[in-house]
């Protein structure tokens, strides 16, 4: 049940197609299985592991060291507050207070009914216009106490389904390199010079115009 | 106020609502600066960049020319590596250049692959910032479909993949070689330089080039445009222009592009243009110039330009341009408190005096901060702080594989320098601190040094 479904699959393989050593896609690929799931699950890490040549020990350590991976179920929505430093003396730790208090939970839990997160997370890179929130990773600017109760409120009543997709899918759109167009992985053991640095050595592109 | 009209090299198109379009980006003047390149050997290229003098934008601003010369004769392939890992608290310039420019990052990427000869490109954008990867994904789409990244570049014999790489959360591996470790599928934790200076031994320990995101940005200007033309803005150890966030309690907070060294703190801060003043009609308390590691300005440093070798004589410095501005209202224990937090939940946990050194750091504020603070606690500060970087002074000399442990204690020196008044009002008594602080960058109040010419 928690191995990549065939879609995602077929996803899995592409990704991996891109880089020189299947280990790399260990990142992409817990992403790819919390995007399945909303979670990661020791399944999942486990068919990660085949699919990269490595073991589930191996896909865990390296999942564990990162805290966007949720090894646990977490809530359709995970709703993390800043309180890093710029947050901090613009009312951050207020904010995080008040979301606790209107959510019932501290920060690291989730609300019985499933529908909320919330944690307490290291600068979220929105300084500028602090306090901010992210809802799923995706941001909320100068928030006050009012406007976090409207957002909830607005994401209980599926107000905002267009806008934030449930926990676990990222970015929407994805990378794709037409083979036609690929130039290919430099694989380390047997890449060589590149071409273009002796043919272009001399003065630049030779018969080249401009496209 | 030196507010100048230096062109906005790098933010020149964020005034369109489809900045980050391949059409807006061809139509104004997307992917010239490729050509540009590719009209001239891959060593010229090398030569354009090192006299244009850009400075690495990512913290540690390296001479961006001289990183790329670094690789060794001979040894294949190259990889470079793209450092969009942007986490450090004050700052999000980089996030701002992938969501509303990603072809300008895209073009500075393919310059650098072509002058430096790497064989394939990765851009790794760190995980939060789920935009950003929209953006750039539909952008390397586009760039591909159009003939501008892939196989045979513009007809040429130039070829590489840009492949767009998704971090998970974790500001250490802004670090590069911890960039480099994740990359290879492994937890974020630096490797030792020597030997594994990434020039010499990177991504699977072939040399990589790794960049920061608005180092790159800068390269399709400097190739359309010259580097005189970028040498020309500036000083003379910082040319060209930089974008800084000034964020905490001024009225604009904002991210802004303004002329490197020649602009003011002052005017960073004052001028309506940038920060605008201090807020509500209050002082300026404090300043930290350039991160959370970065020892902490005051007012009496206003007028320092936003020069790199003017403020690193300073004992600081502007590393990635996160400015952030604390009133008279600001408690400084509680912001020492939540810098060195940062650093405990952030340490990779490899090295001893960072791991458990921070934590002993965060735990001794928190006691402090919640009234159980005792005399001895502000010389135990420094005794561990100096346990983390021997001799309390910045840059640090490192008992640590990488800078981040020794960060941690940039807060704690300034806040004890300056404002130990605020420690003693927490422990209820006055505190004589006798641990020496070496770093000139940690500034006592102002009276005392009045008293001392005096």
């Amino acid at each position: 049940m928690s191995r990549f479904d065939e879609v995602n699959l077929e996803t899995a393989m592409e990704i991996l197609s891109r880089y020189p050593r299947k280990k790399s896609a260990t990142i992409p690929l817990l992403h790819l299985a919390q995007e399945q799931h909303g979670w990661v699950s020791d399944a999942s890490m486990e068919h990660i592991a085949e699919l990269t040549d490595t073991t589930p020990a191996e896909v865990l350590g390296t999942c564990s060291f990162y805290e966007m991976f949720k090894r646990e179920p977490v809530g359709r929505y995970v709703v993390n507050i800043c309180t890093n430093i710029s947050c901090l003396v613009m009312g951050g730790e207020e904010l995080l207070h008040h979301a606790e208090q209107t959510l019932g939970i501290k920060g690291g839990s989730t609300t019985p009914d499933g529908m909320f997160t919330i944690e307490d997370v290291e600068c979220i890179a929105a300084c500028t216009e602090a306090p901010c929130l992210q809802v799923n990773y995706r941001y909320f600017h100068r928030i006050t106490h009012e406007g976090f109760d409207d957002l909830v409120d607005d994401l209980r009543s599926g107000r905002r389904t267009d806008e934030i997709p449930p926990h676990g899918t990222l970015a929407r759109i994805r990378q794709h390199i037409p083979a036609a167009r690929a130039a290919g992985p430099a694989d380390p053991d047997t890449g060589g010079e590149p071409v273009w640095l002796t043919s272009h050595a001399a003065t630049g592109a030779e018969g080249e115009t401009s496209s | 106020m030196t507010v100048t009209d230096a062109p906005k090299i790098i933010t020149g198109r964020f005034g369109y609502d489809d900045s980050h379009t391949l059409e807006r980006y061809e139509a104004t003047g997307g992917y010239d600066g490729l050509k540009a390149a590719l009209a001239k050997s891959p060593a010229a290229v090398v030569e354009e960049v090192k006299s244009a003098s850009l400075l690495g934008r990512g913290g540690a601003g390296f001479p961006a020319g001289v990183k790329w010369g670094f690789c060794p004769e001979g040894v294949w392939p190259r990889y470079m590596v793209v450092n969009g890992d942007e986490s450090e608290p004050g700052t999000y310039k980089d996030r701002l250049l992938m969501e509303r420019d990603p072809h300008q990052l895209i073009e500075g990427v393919l310059i650098a692959c072509y002058a430096v000869g790497c064989s394939q490109a990765f851009l790794y954008v760190r995980g939060e910032m789920a935009l950003a990867q929209e953006r750039i994904a539909q952008a390397l789409n586009d760039a591909y479909a159009a003939g501008h990244i892939g196989k045979d570049i513009h007809g040429t014999d130039f070829s590489v993949d840009i492949v767009l790489h998704w971090g998970a959360g974790a500001y250490i591996v802004g670090e590069e070689t911890a960039l480099i470790e994740s990359l290879e599928g492994n937890r974020g934790v630096p490797r030792i330089k020597p030997p594994f200076f990434p020039a010499a031994k990177g991504l699977y320990l072939q040399p990589t080039i790794v960049n920061n995101v608005e180092t790159l940005s800068n390269l399709p200007w400097i190739l359309t445009n010259g580097a005189t033309a970028f040498a020309a803005l500036g000083a003379e150890n910082s040319k060209g222009t930089r974008m800084f966030a000034v964020s905490g309690h001024v009225r604009n907070p904002g991210v802004y592009e303004v002329e490197f060294g020649v602009t003011t703190f002052r005017d960073l801060l004052y001028a309506p243009v940038y920060g605008g003043g201090i807020r509500s009609g209050r002082e300026l308390k404090a300043v930290i110039p350039g991160g959370a590691s970065a020892p902490w300005l005051y007012p009496e440093h206003l007028d320092v330009p936003l020069e790199a070798k003017t403020v690193g004589n300073l004992g600081t410095m502007l590393g990635s341009g996160a400015v952030v501005v604390f009133d008279e209202t600001t408690d400084m224990v509680r912001a020492c408190l939540r810098l060195v937090r940062f650093f405990a939940r952030e340490s990779c946990g490899k090295c001893t005096p960072c791991r458990e050194g921070t934590s002993w750091l965060e735990k001794i504020l928190a006691r402090i901060l919640d009234g159980h603070g005792r005399p001895e606690d502000l010389d135990l500060l420094l005794d561990v702080s100096d346990n983390i970087s021997v001799g309390i002074n910045w840059p640090p000399m490192q008992t640590t594989i990488c800078p981040l442990g020794p960060s941690a204690v940039s807060p704690i020196a300034s806040a004890l320098m300056r404002f130990r008044d605020e420690f003693e009002a927490y422990i209820g008594s006055p505190v004589a601190i006798t641990v020496p602080v070496k770093g000139a960058g940690f500034v006592g109040p102002v009276h005392e040094e009045v008293a001392a010419d005096a």
